[in-house]
């Protein structure tokens, strides 16, 4: 199972969401931003970082690399795609996924390992999980604040669309303490949350993010 | 040579967390007169001659595609005298 994971100028997590994928049993593909070729991956995981340096917005000149040209129109076919982070924020950008990502409420960098709710398992990103999951991954970035409008954010729950949700605390003042949501078909997903940093007891606060490459290998494996 | 100038400001709506650091920055100052505070982003572009009608219909797509994010915000297109 071939996942391809993108490099921007400036991405960070790059390496480490290879790593998952490799890990979780899948064979992780490097792509570049500035080819328009997916290299016959079957998913692709736009990784956290500071693409671009954020200048401008975070995601807003990613968007418009010759790779996410490929990417969107296969998005809008049905290919998985997992956004993380700056990943999330580039898919808002693209308008694959709804609403915008702003500067946290406190101004602050919020770096913790952060407890969440897996609010819908029917993703192929997140089929791995039961509803209601409760599991901790690493938050870290300083623009998460997610904001939609009233009708988005309605839409959003009306169509069980939120992914992930914040729990016992909402860090940064997103609306209705969303951490994730989807696209309306389930192939998109973009969270916050960084699940590859949270894959091996050695090196992050639990393997609960490991479920997120488990799934996509199992979801592609039915297909 | 002429510029046009692109304005970007969060949607009224939108929590602005700069703006409001801005706001309580001013008091510790001795400012005064702040009730509060939008933080924006503005764009000078120079361009060749006066701008056309052609260049700003651009300009104001440019605007719509990449300068701001329609999601979250309002842009206005002007004419530097």
């Amino acid at each position: 199972m071939r996942i391809g994971v993108v490099t921007f100028p400036g991405s960070l997590d790059d390496s480490s969401a290879l790593r998952a994928i490799r890990l979780a049993g899948g064979d992780p593909v490097s792509l570049f931003h500035a080819s328009d070729d997916l290299k016959e991956v079957q998913a692709v995981v736009l990784p956290g970082g500071f693409s671009y340096g954020d200048y401008l917005r975070c995601g807003a000149i990613s968007r418009f690399a010759p790779i996410m040209e490929s990417i969107i129109v296969a998005a809008e076919h049905g290919f998985p795609v997992l956004g993380i982070c700056n990943g999330f924020q580039i898919l808002t950008e693209s308008h694959l996924l709804p609403g915008a990502l702003i500067r946290n409420q406190d101004l602050h960098f919020v770096c913790t390992d952060q407890p969440l709710t897996v609010e819908n398992t029917s993703t192929p990103w997140t089929n791995g999980y039961t509803q209601g999951q409760r599991i901790v991954v690493p938050i870290k970035n300083g623009e998460g604040s997610f904001q939609a409008s009233a009708e988005t954010l309605q839409q959003l729950e009306d169509e069980g669309r939120v992914v992930l949700r914040y729990a016992d605390k909402n860090p940064n003042g997103s609306q209705n303490n969303i951490a994730g949501i989807s696209n309306a078909r389930g192939n998109v997903v973009g969270v916050m949350p960084h699940p590859e940093q949270a894959i091996e007891d050695l090196t992050g606060p639990s393997e609960d993010g490991l479920t997120f490459f488990t799934s996509i290998l199992h979801s592609l494996v039915g297909r | 040579m002429a510029t046009i100038i692109v304005e970007v400001m969060l949607k009224p709506e939108i929590l602005d967390p700069q703006g409001q650091a801005v706001a309580s920055a001013l008091p510790r100052l001795g400012f005064n007169f702040a009730k509060s505070v939008r933080q924006g982003k503005r764009f000078e572009i120079e361009v060749d001659g006066e701008p056309t009608h052609a260049q700003l219909a651009e300009v104001e797509q440019a605007a719509e595609k990449l300068l701001s994010n329609p999601v979250i915000e309002t842009y206005v297109v002007k004419v530097q005298a």
